[in-house]
């Protein structure tokens, strides 16, 4: 009898299993652009051939802060086509959600072992990596920073968005959109990161500088959550009635912003501005919801970092930080070529 | 023998039911009122409609989160997988209605009934396999979070060009009264839940594992079988609140999720139920999910730093977690 039972949850558990992988599969193969003949067989062989040809290429790793959020698929994409074109080979990693800095260590530990040519790096902790950067600078292997920088002489460059200037341009659309005067408030997605504090601080002081008739009557920060962020504007229009605008630091905090303010109804009456990139943000915008958003340029931040990366391995001259740049989008721009690159859905 | 041990049991369920449990009720329904009227005279706009609306709005998903999990924390056993188990039953519904091209009741049910496997695979583990529930949990939390990033290919799901999805949670069913269908859904989902675990021969046993489960094994009833119906029905739990939670944002998110089951765990606390089991009502996880965001609201509306927040949610659930053992005391 318990024979039986276990046999049973066994069958159903592994149909379970087996429906869950065919839903994979075919997600998998939706995504993938040449998808005429996917087996699995073909990939493998696909994969061992790859591994031949590029046992004399120089070997770049590169190491993330993370791979599930659509930017960082974006700044992957920039890589690959630096690789491509410079004729190098690259992996790209990076730890599930942006808060485990160890496991990130340990991958910048495995990937030391593996002596690469170059590192690609952008640090969750700067200072936790710091013994390991100095394990690659002893080994002779240069390291190029991205996204964020690190805290560290170490990387020869970092290649990353100035932040502090992507949120003053923020601050002035924003002033412009609501006539430079009137009550806003801020949705951050955090406080102790580098990008939070920046995106946070461009925008305040270039208002308290610029405009002194805009009061900032409120700052709060949703870790980024699309629900959490939800809620906590709509909380910041429930407590100020009369709020003329909100800006949202990052994807998840601009996309919960929208969604107060349509469950709010108050399209007409709060400007919001948004940070970062994605479907639901490009759509917000295209409905007129959301006024416009700071995009970075993340498959920039991918390709300048191969590109200096190889540079750093033909010995040439890199300069100290490169800037990827960033770019305002809204209704106006938003099938403009250059946006369309630095856009991701 | 064995009816014996059935019959002795009884009245003293009753008593948990009428008894001491009613006073934790009562008591968390006090602070609840007492809250609400500190928020009404410290800020103007906090007894505004529409905010209380937000208010219940915010409370739907860990608030049925919150309702499964208390059928298994009565039982003596916690389940840390329902914030990754609803993610990942968001996902499925996606996976059902935008990739499959499901019709969206059939990707509805499809939804809740990826939750119940969660539950059941979870209820299997703990009841079949003996593995203690916080690991097996534990273990189903990662597996389902690994899932919802495979399935979903890591990026989010969206539904903006499913007709009426967006509704489920954000329309309103009935003409005329302009109340999210989500709140209804949480109110209806406490009347289930309410109607099961006081009504029904399933609450019976709920209560009787927590209290004593080698008693109840030894009164002929089959324990096993009915911590893996428990588990089961907690996961349905879980699948309601991914529907929602999708409709609501209108797309299945893969990273999220993470750290909600802790805040329906809080909210179960502090509504009386006991986390050494055998006591607890749906109601009380009711008013606890709703002190929670009445706290959160109410603080944030009032400008109080978010950092102060978490502080002041977790010196509530240490007080309710005292009173709780407090009570334990004078029985």
């Amino acid at each position: 009898m318990k024979k039986r039972i276990m046999l049973a949850i066994l069958i159903v558990f592994s149909s379970l299993l087996f429906v869950l992988a065919a839903c994979g599969n075919e997600a998998e193969k939706e995504s993938d652009d040449t998808g005429s003949t996917g087996t699995e067989t073909s990939e493998n062989e696909k994969a061992a051939e790859e591994n031949n040809e590029d046992s004399d290429k120089p070997y770049i790793a590169i190491i993330s802060k993370g791979f599930q959020h659509q930017f960082w698929q974006a700044v992957q994409r920039g890589a690959e086509k630096a690789a491509e074109e410079f004729n190098v080979k690259i992996t790209f990693e990076g730890p599930e959600n942006e808060s485990q800095v160890d496991k990130q260590m340990e991958m910048l530990r495995a990937v030391l072992d593996k002596q690469p040519d170059a590192i690609g790096f952008a640090a969750l902790d700067s200072q936790a990596s710091s013994p390991l950067l100095e394990e690659a600078d002893e080994k002779g292997i240069p390291i190029i920073a991205f996204d964020s920088g690190v805290d560290s002489d170490i990387p020869l460059t970092t290649a990353s968005t100035d932040n502090y200037a992507a949120a003053s341009l923020a601050a002035d659309k924003m002033a412009e959109l609501i006539g430079e005067k009137g009550k806003i408030a801020l949705v951050v997605h955090d406080q102790v990161s580098v990008t939070g504090a920046q995106r946070r601080d461009g925008f305040v002081e270039t208002m308290e500088e610029k405009y002194p008739d805009i009061e900032i009557v409120d700052i709060q920060y949703g870790g980024g959550d699309h629900l959490e962020s939800t809620n906590l504007a709509k909380t910041m229009m429930q407590a100020n009635p009369d709020l003329a605008g909100i800006y949202g630091s990052n994807e998840g905090s601009a996309i919960g912003v929208v969604n107060a303010v349509r469950e709010l109804s108050k399209e007409e009456q709060v400007t919001v501005i948004g940070f970062d990139s994605g479907k639901q943000q490009i759509d917000a915008i295209s409905d007129g919801v959301m006024a416009g958003a700071i995009t970075q340029n993340p498959e920039g931040i991918g390709y300048e970092t191969v590109k200096a990366a190889v540079s750093a391995i033909n010995g040439e001259e890199i300069p100290e930080n490169i800037d990827t740049g960033f770019y305002w989008y809204d209704q106006t721009n938003l099938e403009d070529e250059e946006i369309q690159a630095a856009v991701y859905e | 023998m064995s009816t014996d041990i059935a019959n002795t049991h009884k009245p003293a369920q009753k008593k948990y039911f009428k008894g001491s449990g009613a006073l934790q009720q009562i008591l968390a329904f006090a602070s609840l009122i007492i809250l609400v009227i500190f928020f009404s005279i410290a800020s103007d706009n906090f007894l505004h409609w529409s905010n209380i609306e937000g208010i219940l709005l915010s409370t739907t998903v860990i608030g049925i989160l919150a309702l499964g999990t208390t059928f298994v924390i009565i039982t003596g056993g916690i389940d840390l997988s329902i914030g990754t188990g609803m993610t990942l039953t968001s996902v499925m519904t996606g996976v059902f209605i935008v990739y499959l091209g499901l019709p969206l009741s059939v990707g509805i049910i499809g939804g809740i009934l990826s939750g119940a496997c969660i539950g059941f695979i979870s209820g299997f583990s703990v009841s079949i396999l003996r593995i203690p529930p916080f690991i097996a949990t534990l273990a189903m939390m990662m597996i389902a979070e690994g899932l919802s990033l495979v399935i979903s290919g890591a990026s989010p799901i969206y539904f903006s060009d499913v007709e009426g999805f967006n509704s489920i949670a954000l329309g309103s069913i009935i003409p005329g009264i302009s109340i999210p269908n989500a709140i209804l859904v949480f109110f209806f989902m406490v009347l289930i839940g309410w109607v099961l675990l006081s009504k029904t021969i399933v609450g019976r046993y709920t209560f009787a594992i927590g209290s004593n489960e080698e008693a109840t094994r030894l009164s002929g009833i089959n324990v096993k079988k009915w911590k893996l119906i428990i588990y089961t029905i907690a996961g349905c739990f879980t699948g309601v609140a991914g529907v929602i939670m999708a409709s609501r944002l209108n797309s299945a998110q893969p990273a999220l999720g993470m750290g909600y089951e802790l805040e329906a765990i809080a909210a179960v606390v502090i509504g009386g139920t006991s986390l050494s089991g055998g006591k607890g009502s749906l109601i009380g996880t009711m008013i606890g999910a709703l002190i929670m965001s009445v706290l959160t609201n109410g603080l944030r509306i009032m400008s109080i730093p978010q950092e102060w927040q978490t502080v002041v949610i977790g010196f509530v659930i240490l007080l309710a977690v005292y009173f709780d053992m407090l009570r334990k005391k004078n029985t």
